[in-house]
């Protein structure tokens, strides 16, 4: 089983679940020039986020290059212990990655 | 053709122009992510300067010691919210992300932006069919994009 990108804790308070959420990612605006070859490095960056409760979605994003490298996100929403949460990221290069969690689950 | 097939031949030709317009709508966005100035991003969101809104809160630092990772989290008390764009007025490409709130999100979203040097973030919000924003200064004492 390969290492997931993405640690996220999903966590039940008051009605709501607390997502918090770090990815493993360079975000490389392709601005940057590598100092060992003097050439840039081409932009590799997320470029949509995805999260899911119980299938449906419920908070998406965009991002660009001005994300910084290993993308942190705090989000909240209305649900419960039980509950099915999954946050899913696509990149420019066409990688992507998932996790799921169930809310109350370690 | 007679008069009634001409006019129902028009109908679906108006019917399906609007089958375009998603896609054309999706450039836009596209477009916006590209934009390298503020009225350039504002441009291709099609919007007018949005009213500025007290009940927008941007959380940032005073003064960013490492540009490369800024924190700051934005919360619109908007009832309605179901976008809100970030944006950083002194980068390359101001549009940092566009974030999208189902009924069931709170409007709120904490993140980490880069940088380039002292400049606005600035939330733009939508709610329902309007659009308000909030901007906060934040000084940069070493810039964010890795030179």
């Amino acid at each position: 089983m390969s290492q997931s990108t993405i640690k996220m804790r999903v966590k039940q308070k008051k009605g709501q679940i607390w997502l918090r959420a770090l990815i493993k990612h360079p975000m490389e605006t392709g601005l940057r020039e590598d100092k060992t070859t003097g050439m840039l490095v081409p932009a590799h960056f997320i470029n949509h986020v995805v999260v899911e409760a119980n299938d449906e979605e419920v908070f998406s994003a965009d991002l660009s290059t001005s994300i910084s490298e290993n993308p942190f996100l705090f989000i909240q929403f209305d649900g419960i212990e039980g509950d099915v949460v999954r946050l899913t990221w696509q990149d420019n290069l066409g990688n992507s990655d998932s996790i799921s969690k169930v809310v109350g689950q370690k | 053709m007679n008069r009634r097939g001409f006019l129902q031949f028009g109908a679906v030709v108006a019917s399906t122009s609007t089958l375009l317009r998603p896609r054309i709508a999706l450039a836009k966005e596209i477009d916006a992510f590209q934009a390298t100035t503020l009225d350039g991003v504002f441009g291709a969101l099609s919007l007018p300067i949005p009213e500025i809104s007290d009940q927008i809160k941007i959380e940032a630092p005073k003064v960013a010691e490492n540009g490369a990772n800024v924190p700051i989290r934005i919360i619109s008390s908007i009832p309605g919210t179901t976008e809100i764009n970030a944006i950083v007025s002194g980068n390359p490409k101001p549009l940092a992300a566009r974030y999208r709130f189902g009924t069931k999100a709170n409007a709120a979203i904490s993140s980490r932006v880069k940088m380039r040097k002292t400049s606005d973030v600035i939330a733009v919000v939508k709610a329902g069919d309007n659009y308000f924003m909030a901007k906060t200064e934040v000084k940069v004492t070493l810039g964010g994009c890795g030179g």
